[in-house]
């Protein structure tokens, strides 16, 4: 039997449906993956074999069919999962077992998806590399001494390596696409209320979105179907159909789409092979049918500053809940201590580096005095920034840009410089604040250091279907031009 | 000119409830003093004729029937608790004076 790890989503699907293979023998092929390679990968916190093993035995067992049963998925640790360990990559939470599984749970199961386990990331999804992990860091499969993109590096890291065909990632300021640049795979955030939030560890609520990262478009449409749509728990979810991302997927037709190339999101500061593969794709596109524009979003340099002061003020709120009283670590408690003394021995021995700056970032910008000057100027930057795209989206139907303005960096390369490590989310933001949908997908390997480059593709609020379609061409075409998907060429672990 | 002093982050640490050591108040002052002196660049164009946006979906008032339905156990809800006593969280002292 061909190598079951190797195949997709969508191959999966249909050798289980045919029964060329179990659903138990897929996901046994899965976790001994995981077995071979992820001392080395380090993208898992915790493999759930007994779970997965069994939810796969219901699917052989005909309990479950439709387009992902028996297809296994590894879940980012910032998503609830009844009864197992979910850490979010934090001392804080270390040993917690939630006691109600995530909406995107739920429905997984209800596709019948068989969930292999926990995947590492950035403490409480802070940071561009997964060195933030309080679990050490996870590698970059094509370099096994670069970062594999953050904050669901772990997530990127398991699709690129082969350990799992699909995955969930979260995004809240690029932490699905960045990391999907940087590992040669598809990311994509949802419109922001498109995929339900309930039983997601809130980092910045107003920002955070689940969506899925896999190896092809389709996969990643698949799985987004699954996971999209109202749902009554997430009073910010929209009560709207999901668009027919499958169908868009599969369309392959790009001719007369209007494709805006954002003139802000390139020059200085990028690296030569990564513009280079960027303007290469754009071209194709053009061959394509596709309708190329230049289109200028001049707020957009704005964009990563206003994120640092709304994020960290969202997050130094949200972050308040680990008090050390009802759930997760508490330090220092000696019956003489107060519950203020031991809130603060906890919270210092339980956050990491980047969370606490982030808090106390964020508790700044919130501060009288400041909150004007701070918080109150970000807000208005993120209006700007929404009327630079609806500006945009009146004259094209799609922006694109480089997903990441370099290829992955070396392990400890940022680590001690924030600004620097800030800069990696450069082009995914803008999508955050504006709440629309957004993908990333691999269109090459940089010529200067072999290492994947990422395509960023940005709709409208609830088009997400347009990244599905440009997404879809642009694979096929790129596919034909290279012979083999790009993951082909990664070394082997 | 630094915006952010050394004394200033362990006020901010105090009211984030964050014992932090003397070294990381030194690397924090010095560090939160480059973030901000860089973020601080969004009141070049944030006008007043600007109005702020805090969410990108604008909702108000979600309501759903007000109906009994299942919720977690008071074993389920203690299960992730640091100490519990009598089926409540124990909270380390709470009151100033001495017990």
């Amino acid at each position: 039997m061909a190598d079951l790890t190797r195949l997709t989503a969508t191959e999966l699907a249909a050798t289980i449906a045919t029964k060329d293979a179990s659903a138990v023998e897929v996901a046994q092929a899965h976790l001994d993956r995981i077995a071979a390679v992820d001392e080395r990968v380090h993208a898992f916190l915790h493999v759930d074999a007994e779970g997965a093993l069994a939810q796969a035995k219901r699917v052989d067992a005909g309990e479950i069919s439709g387009p992902l049963a028996g297809v296994p998925l590894a879940l980012k640790d910032l998503i609830t999962m009844r009864g197992i360990p979910t850490t979010c990559g934090s001392r804080i939470l270390e040993g917690w077992r939630p006691p109600y599984d995530a909406t995107v749970v739920t429905r997984l199961r209800d596709a019948g998806v068989v969930i292999l386990g926990k995947t590492n990331m950035d403490e409480f999804a802070m940071g561009s590399s997964t060195e933030h992990s309080a679990f050490g860091p996870t590698h970059n499969p094509w370099d096994l001494d670069r970062i594999p993109g953050g904050s669901g590096g772990g997530s990127a890291a398991a699709v690129a390596a082969f350990e799992a065909p699909i995955a969930i990632g979260t995004d809240t300021g690029g932490s699905i696409r960045q990391p999907g640049a940087v590992t040669g795979t598809v990311g994509v955030k949802p419109t922001y209320g498109g995929v339900s939030r309930y039983g997601l560890v809130a980092l910045a609520s107003s920002l955070d979105q689940a969506g899925p990262c896999a190896r092809t478009v389709e996969d990643a449409a698949l799985l987004h179907a699954v996971i999209g749509g109202h749902d009554p728990l997430d009073s910010t979810s929209i009560d709207a159909p999901v668009p027919d991302v499958v169908a868009a997927a599969r369309r392959k037709d790009i001719k007369g789409l209007k494709v805006g190339v954002v003139r802000e999101l390139q020059g200085e500061g990028y690296q030569a092979g990564v513009e280079q593969r960027f303007r290469e794709a754009v071209a194709l596109l053009e061959q394509l049918g596709a309708e190329v524009h230049e289109v200028s979003c001049p707020h957009f340099e704005y964009a990563l500053p206003a994120y640092y002061l709304i994020l960290p003020s969202e997050c130094s709120s949200n972050l308040a809940r680990f008090d050390s009283i009802r759930y997760g670590l508490r330090v220092g408690d000696d019956g003489e201590r107060s519950a203020e003394e031991v809130m603060a021995l906890t919270r210092e021995a339980g956050f990491g580096a980047e969370a606490k700056r982030r808090i106390m970032l964020g508790t700044y910008a919130l501060s009288s005095g400041y909150y004007d000057a701070y918080y109150g100027s970000a807000q208005k930057v993120r209006t700007l920034i929404t009327r630079d795209f609806e500006a945009a989206f009146a004259k094209v139907d799609v922006l694109v840009s480089p997903t990441t303005p370099t290829t992955a960096f070396r392990i400890g390369e940022r680590i001690d410089d924030p600004m620097a490590m800030y800069l990696a989310d450069l082009c995914t933001i803008p999508s955050n604040l504006a709440g629309n949908a957004s993908m990333s997908l691999p269109v090459g390997l940089a010529p200067e250091d072999g290492l994947p480059v990422g395509l960023q593709v940005m709709a409208p609020p609830m088009a997400d279907d347009r990244l599905y379609l440009l997404g879809g061409a642009l694979e096929e075409a790129l596919l034909g031009s290279w012979g083999a998907p790009i993951l082909e060429g990664a070394p082997a672990l | 000119m630094s915006t952010i002093t050394r004394d200033e982050v362990a006020h901010l640490a105090r009211l984030a409830r964050l014992q932090l050591t003397d070294d990381e108040l030194d690397t924090y002052a010095a560090q939160l003093d480059v973030i901000i002196s860089s973020v601080a660049r969004v009141s070049e164009v944030a006008g007043e004729d600007v109005p702020p946006t805090s969410h990108s979906v604008p909702l108000t008032n979600v309501f759903r029937p007000d109906e009994p339905r299942p919720g977690l156990t008071a074993e389920e809800a203690l299960a992730g608790a640091p100490a519990v006593e009598s089926q409540r969280f124990r909270v380390p002292r709470i009151l100033g004076e001495e017990v």
